[in-house]
């Protein structure tokens, strides 16, 4: 039966021995090469989540009364929008899981995708033939974090308004463009009535078009430069050793994404996030309840929020013309760092002067310039990321904020320094030791004899050390 | 690695886990329970699945050839051949650039229809809707302020009476004792200890409230920039650039705090040509 529905296909369609290949295919095995298939899955689940969110959301700022189940905010003016954000959490079944879902499924995409770009960069898997594909995963990051940003910025509630506001003023601030493109993006003067609609469209149709493409590209080219593999026994630039994907490797990846489904699940329904009614609707957005609540936003952009509080007062005037003060720390500073990521591969080759294919990975060791400046991103990341709640950390510590801004102000420049330089000599102490080293295990090198039979040689110990430390061209 | 039985209860459950979540649908619904059973439900099928998978294949591994991903040259300089042919097209140069033509202006004329999308700024950043004669009104409306209505160290929010809804217009007026007064402050607009500040914080425009008496200072809940009140609220600390705008006060023939006119400067946050 099976076998008569194949015919009838490959009679119209051919491509058998396509599918007997794709169904070949190996794809090496590694814990950290299911960081970017748990993102995936986390796209799935939030389109999956998100298409029902839209069946109930209603992206208006029509001004309603509140006259649902939640007794403290019945009676309160607010957008349809909130309205409509309180009604998935408490009117509709399973509404509330659904919508804590979307929101950590957003959370644990950007958290994956940006362990599996550090997975990539330190084991320099985008140089040569993978360029390209670096390229796309890049445009793939952005395009999330702006998404995101978009998606808990569209129920209207008090802190997302915040978060508009905030992303106005940087608009805003451009030099030259900045009014117009402010008030073409917003639709007018902050809060103009278009922006929730507008960055609905945006939110559930573009961008998601956008990654769902690109993702589409990017898998499309692992799969025609079939995927890197750690060096080891067996394995070398011209070979691929893994699973078959039919059905090893398939029925390992879809458990994958049931469990990275149910960890979503769990979380979604067990532990609460953006509790929106908690905040307030926005409304004027003056409501005095406004002061009194310190303001983050979520973790991927909260290295935005410190840059902007840690970045002193300025505000240059060049003849007449201001600078303003958001433009270094929140235009200029986010696009040096993203430039400089784009075109990492490509310095990175014209430094080491090392354009050769690679399908063998490095591993962080063996190259420890490129470990201490990826240590230094995470320094300079993690001491913005800080930044970002320094209200709530010196309200904790009971200090004054302002000591915490200078400190994180010293710290922003001397954590890079201090982890590029720990993170490089790290590297090169383990890089003078073997490989793995197992204990009391002898080595032995095959060496083929002038009359072409074989024979083994038991490796002296100071040997096998040096001829395993690091191959190839250190960066 | 778990057995077969393993794999056997971990699908079960995930049965049991999914007719769980149904009985608690019909029942009314609960969050954490349909979190947790959920949750069970997926993971049973995943932990099944992998453990299934590891039963039968375990850690074993097989070896493939890389394909050369670089073309051989022959079919690269087809290619390239087949690729030229539009040359055919490229000879007749004046069609060519008329084809030019026809769609870089389209292209312009693709570029109007952007301007529809926001309104031109203008003036609009440079205003706030106070006027000569405004009255103060708190958000929910009712009696306007006196000079009188707020005691020493009291603060609220106003806004022109009539146009509530004017974000940008959100003032802060506190009460402070007028002896303390320092330089930044227009005296002259200060009635009977009423100061009145833009509530738009110069940074990045978060509604400042946040008043501490002892300190006469206003703080920006947003990134923490702190304005001294008694002294034109100069930035005592934080990344705001400027100072708040002070609005100018006055009394009216009732008795009625009014504005004297607009701000002096454009409230909230900078844009380029603010100066000019
Ligand atoms: S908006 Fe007030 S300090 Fe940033």
């Amino acid at each position: 039966m099976f076998l008569r529905l194949l015919r009838w296909f490959d009679d119209r369609v051919g491509g058998a021995r396509f599918g007997r290949q794709a169904l070949d295919r190996i794809f090496p095995d590694h814990w950290s090469f299911m960081l970017g298939e748990v993102a995936l899955y986390c796209f799935i689940s939030l389109v999956a989540t998100g298409t029902y969110l839209t069946f109930f959301f209603e992206p208006s700022v029509r001004e309603v009364t509140y006259d649902g189940s939640y007794a403290p905010l019945q009676g309160v003016e607010m957008s349809a929008a909130y309205r409509s954000a309180l009604d998935i959490s408490f009117e509709h079944r399973a509404g509330l899981v659904m919508r804590q879902m979307h929101h950590w499924s957003a959370l644990v995409f950007l958290a994956s995708m940006t362990v599996h770009l550090g997975r990539v960069f330190f084991t320099g898997a985008y140089r040569r033939p993978r360029e390209l594909n670096w390229l796309i995963g890049v445009t793939l990051l952005v395009s999330s974090i702006a998404n995101g940003f978009l998606g808990y910025s569209l129920l209207d509630d008090l802190l997302s308004g915040t978060g508009l506001r905030v992303a106005y003023a940087i608009t805003l601030s451009i030099p030259l463009l900045g009014p117009d493109l402010a008030f073409g993006l917003f639709g007018g003067e902050f809060p103009a009535e278009s922006i929730i609609p507008r960055f609905y469209t945006l939110h559930v149709l573009i961008l998601p078009a956008v990654i769902a493409v690109l993702l589409g590209a990017h898998l499309a080219l692992v799969w025609r430069q079939k995927h890197t593999q750690f060096p080891g026994p067996g394995r070398t630039e011209d070979n691929i050793v893994g699973s078959r994907l039919w059905p090893a490797y398939a029925a390992k990846s879809a458990g994958l994404f049931f469990i990275v489904l149910a960890v979503l699940a769990g979380l979604g329904g067990l532990a609460q996030i953006n509790p929106i009614w908690v905040y307030g609707p926005f409304r004027s957005g003056l409501a005095v309840t406004a002061v009194s609540s310190a303001s983050q936003p979520d973790w991927y952009m909260g290295w935005l929020d410190g840059a902007l509080r840690l970045w002193p007062g300025w505000e240059p005037t060049v003849g007449g013309y201001s600078v303003p003060n958001p433009f270094l720390p929140a235009v200029v500073l986010p696009g040096l760092f993203f430039t400089l990521l784009y075109l990492w591969p490509f310095l990175e080759a014209r430094f080491t002067r090392d354009r050769r294919p690679h399908n063998l990975l490095d591993r962080a060791r063996d190259a420890p310039t490129r470990a201490g400046i990826g240590a230094a991103v995470v320094a300079v990341y993690g001491v913005l990321f800080l930044a970002g709640s320094n209200d709530v950390t010196a309200g904790a510590l009971n200090i004054a904020p302002e000591r915490l801004t200078t400190l994180y102000r010293v710290l922003v420049f001397v954590a890079p320094a201090v982890a590029f330089g720990l993170t490089r000599r790290i590297c090169r102490e383990l890089g003078r030791r073997p490989v793995r080293p197992v204990a009391g295990m002898p080595t032995h090198t095959i060496v083929r004899t002038a009359t072409g039979g074989y024979e083994t040689v038991p490796d002296p110990e100071s040997a096998s050390a040096a001829s395993s430390s690091s191959s190839g061209g250190e960066l | 690695m778990i057995s077969y039985r393993g794999v056997g209860v971990a699908f079960a459950l995930s049965g049991l886990a999914g007719l769980g979540l149904a009985v608690v649908y019909i029942l009314g619904g609960q969050p954490q329970w349909e979190g947790a059973l959920l949750m069970v439900a997926l993971g049973g099928i995943g932990v099944g699945l992998i453990g299934w998978a590891k039963q039968l294949y375990g850690d074993s591994e097989e070896t493939d050839q890389r394909p050369v991903l670089p073309s051989a040259v022959e079919p690269r300089v087809a290619f390239a051949t087949s690729l030229e042919r539009s040359e055919e097209f490229s000879r007749r140069r004046g069609l060519t650039g008329l084809l030019a033509f026809a769609a870089g202006s389209l292209a312009v004329a693709a570029l109007f229809p952007l301007r529809s999308l926001g309104p031109t700024p203008g003036g609009t950043l440079r205003r706030t809707s106070w006027r000569r004669g405004s009255r103060l009104v708190t958000e929910g409306g009712g009696e306007p302020l006196r000079p009188d209505s707020l005691g020493r160290g009291g603060i609220v929010t106003v806004f022109p009476e009539g146009v509530e809804a004017d974000e940008d217009a959100a003032t802060v007026v506190i009460n402070v004792d007028p002896a303390q007064l320092g330089e930044g402050t227009n005296a002259e607009w200060v009635i009977d200890g009423n100061i009145a500040y833009s509530k738009i914080c110069t940074h990045v425009g978060c509604p400042v409230g946040l008043y501490r008496e002892p300190e006469h200072s206003l703080l920006c809940p947003c990134h923490q920039s702190t304005f001294d009140v008694l002294d034109g609220a100069r930035v005592v600390f934080g990344p705001a650039p400027r100072p708040l705008p002070q609005l100018p006060l006055g009394v009216d023939d009732e008795g009625f705090l009014i504005a004297l006119g607009d701000y002096p400067q454009p409230v909230g946050p900078s844009f380029w040509n603010r100066g000019r």
